[in-house]
């Protein structure tokens, strides 16, 4: 097997590695600020504002109706946990395998994940009739002896996801201790006093070094059960009804493929924009995009089976709900929409077949942007053609997302720009220290 | 009785059958007439928000009894079928599982109960629910000046956020075990207690009662054998049972 290079435009020196990420810390210009208070802006006018106007009034702002009782906030809810999902499991199970290319790139990632998750869980929250209440779904002790109900799939993902995002942030905080420490030696002033109490006082000894290793592994074994079973938790809200079109034994692996899935586009979309904006295209190159894009390929042949078989199992139960929510999707009003998605998830993605296709940074952030818009639309679909086609004919209904519903997801992606512009200048986007590992030691005291 | 046998005891569905009733209804579609009684009744006793015209076209009408419509034939031959649906009361109903606060249970009376002041509103019990018939509270809905004189104080108003559903009107059950209590009996007597649409009923299409009590009116009934439950493959086990519709030659009568 041909060693690939890990690096473009030949291996930086150590010094290189520290100045490079340590910049992208400290030099922050006006165009950093201009878009960021851009972020802020859109977050508070988008999302913000219609959902305290939603609070007050309740939740008949949103376009739900008796039918389609759940709509874009779950459906967008599915969508961030499902692009959560590729950082941190992609990040541990290339650590655990000891994939060289993973170290430039998983600080980032993880990011992600610790992002879309408090973005998804911000939409639990738009979504329920009654937020002021919403802490009686943790299992808090209180004079009345009541308790969560156990038996509820509602209650699995509470569970589910704030371990998950208790278990993420402790993963990516702790990889980051050794950078905290480098930026630390690098800065001085208030920078230096934060930093010094990021770092827990790190000094760099063999035996920290060591307990580092050992953690890192642990947790990184940990967060890959995690991983997968909190996305299946998800689909069983759905799976466990018996609504035509959610009620599907293949839920579980669906959502999970597909979390994964739109979860390595977002980490291309994302990579891209470090290195266009950040200058990291001496960490982030050809060997990460194409690596990537190969496992875009097989996923999204692991989804489009998924999805006829889909088809096929509501087709082959012969049941006239199953049948009559069949035509709804495939040829009612959200037609359109599914078909776009078949295209841009199952077709598109083809493309990176291709050799030329995978190693273009700008062909690739078309087809990662087309998948997520493909994986947003479906998450979609699956609410809002199943819903109006339940069970009794006399209850069919549409519904439609209304101008709340829609900001609120805009602000959604304003919220998460938001949360990572200001991860960027907090944590070293690229992990230094995990960079170094892979440069040649001889040249560890030389200078640029 | 080992631990675990007491435990599979609690599992089966219908475990309040040792308890005193079983509450259950039986809708006469032969003699329903689609008038609606039943839907005004019900909105007078549990004191159901008029939505307005602009939610109503938005289906959030709150009625927790409904008459659903369903045509067969084509016009002239066209005939009309009613069937009134509102909480079945499942022995198995998929929607106690799912909320995660119980917000709504099941009682020893085998009424699918709600706690309005639980219920946080993540709405999974009403998509869970095959029958369509948990209504949410879209908006704090108001009475104008002088209607909300007319609410029933032995039922709860509701804000919004909230879901809600009928009970077989638990207030007025309630009320009859209290007044059997005071006449020193232990159970109440079969035909005491009538919900409000089974009081409306022009022609007695509904009948409620107690499906524990062989000799009650419903138990008879519900024994019918035109009777069926609705979407039974789903194995919910409902305590209402339809009396189907005889189709005869209706020009030989």
């Amino acid at each position: 097997m041909v060693m690939k290079k890990l690096f473009d435009h030949g291996e930086p020196s150590y010094e290189q590695v520290n100045q490079d990420v340590i910049k992208s810390l400290i030099e922050t210009g006006p165009k950093y600020w201009m878009l960021l208070a851009t972020t802020v802006g859109i977050t508070v006018v988008c999302f913000i504002v219609p959902w305290m106007y939603q609070i007050h009034m309740g939740v008949g702002v949103a376009g739900m109706n008796r039918n389609a009782v759940w709509g874009t906030y779950l459906s967008n809810f599915i969508f961030w946990i499902g692009l959560s999902h590729s950082g941190t499991l992609l990040s541990a199970v290339l650590h655990i395998t000891q994939s060289d290319w993973r170290k430039s790139i998983y600080r980032s990632a993880e990011a992600m994940t610790l992002f879309s998750l408090m973005v998804a869980a911000t939409f639990v929250m738009v979504h329920v009739g009654r937020l002021w209440f919403i802490h009686w779904s943790f299992p808090i002790p209180n004079p009345m002896g009541l308790w969560p109900n156990f038996r509820s799939p509602i209650m699995f993902d509470v569970m589910a996801i704030t371990t998950y995002l208790t278990a993420s942030s402790i993963f990516i905080y702790m990889g980051s201790v050794p950078d905290f420490a480098a930026v630390r030696d690098y800065s001085s002033g208030l920078r230096r006093r934060i930093y010094t109490v990021l770092s827990f006082g790190w000094r760099g000894t063999s035996k920290e070094w060591h307990t580092l290793g050992w953690a890192y592994t642990f947790f990184a074994v940990l967060v890959i059960p995690l991983a997968v079973s909190v996305h299946s938790i998800v689909s069983w809200d759905f799976a466990l009804s018996t609504v035509p079109g959610l009620h599907q034994t293949i839920f579980a692996p669906y959502f999970v493929c597909g979390a994964i899935y739109s979860g390595t586009a977002g980490i291309v979309t994302v990579m891209y924009c470090l290195r266009r904006f950040l200058g990291f295209e001496r960490y982030i190159g050809k060997i990460h995009v194409d690596y990537l894009g190969k496992l875009l390929i097989a996923l999204s042949m692991i989804w489009t089976y998924i999805n006829i078989m889909e088809l096929f199992t509501g087709w082959y139960s012969g049941s006239s709900a199953e049948i009559e929510f069949l035509k709804f999707r495939l040829f009612g009003f959200y037609a359109p929409m599914y078909w776009e998605m078949i295209l841009f998830c199952a077709f598109v993605p083809l493309l990176m077949l291709f050799k030329s296709v995978r190693l273009n940074w700008n062909r690739m952030l078309v087809i990662s942007i087309l998948i997520n818009i493909g994986m947003l639309s479906e998450r979609f679909i699956i609410v809002s053609t199943s819903l109006p086609r339940k069970l009794l004919p006399d209850s069919y209904g549409f519904y439609f997302p209304s101008p709340a519903e829609i900001s609120i997801t805009v602000g959604s992606f304003a919220m998460f720009a938001t949360l990572f512009l200001i991860f960027i200048k907090v944590f070293p986007a690229v992990s230094i220290y995990e960079v170094k590992e892979t440069l040649n030691p001889l040249r560890r005291a030389e200078k640029t | 009785m080992s631990v675990l046998d007491t435990i599979r005891k609690y599992r089966e569905a219908g475990y309040y059958k040792e308890f005193d009733y079983h509450w259950g209804m039986t809708v006469d579609l032969d003699r329903c007439t689609g008038c609606e009684a039943c839907v005004v009744a019900c909105q007078a006793e549990n004191n159901l928000p008029i939505v307005g015209e602009s939610s109503f076209a938005q289906r959030r009408e709150i009625k927790w009894m409904r008459i659903e419509r369903y045509w067969e034939g084509e016009y002239p031959n066209a005939k009309l079928n009613f069937i009134p649906m509102f909480c079945q009361q499942c022995d198995e109903a998929p929607c106690e599982t799912a909320c995660p606060v119980f917000a709504t249970y099941h009682n020893q009376d085998g009424l699918n109960t709600q706690i309005y002041n639980r219920c946080i509103g993540t709405r999974t019990c009403a998509v869970y629910c095959p029958y369509e018939v948990r209504y949410f509270n879209w908006f704090t809905y108001t009475w104008d000046e002088p209607l909300e004189r007319q609410l029933n104080p032995d039922v709860s108003v509701r804000e919004k956020g909230v879901m809600e559903k009928c009970t077989f009107c638990i207030q007025r059950i309630r009320q009859a075990k209290d007044l059997a209590k005071d006449d020193d009996r232990r159970k109440v007597r079969d035909g005491e207690v009538t919900p409000a649409c089974a009081q409306s009923c022009p022609t007695e299409a509904l009948v409620f009662g107690d499906l524990n009590d062989p000799e009650s009116r419903v138990s008879k009934m519900a024994n019918d054998p035109r009777g069926y439950q609705v979407l039974e493959e789903q194995n919910t086990s409902p305590s209402v049972v339809y009396l189907q519709k005889v189709h005869g030659d209706e020009e030989a009568i």
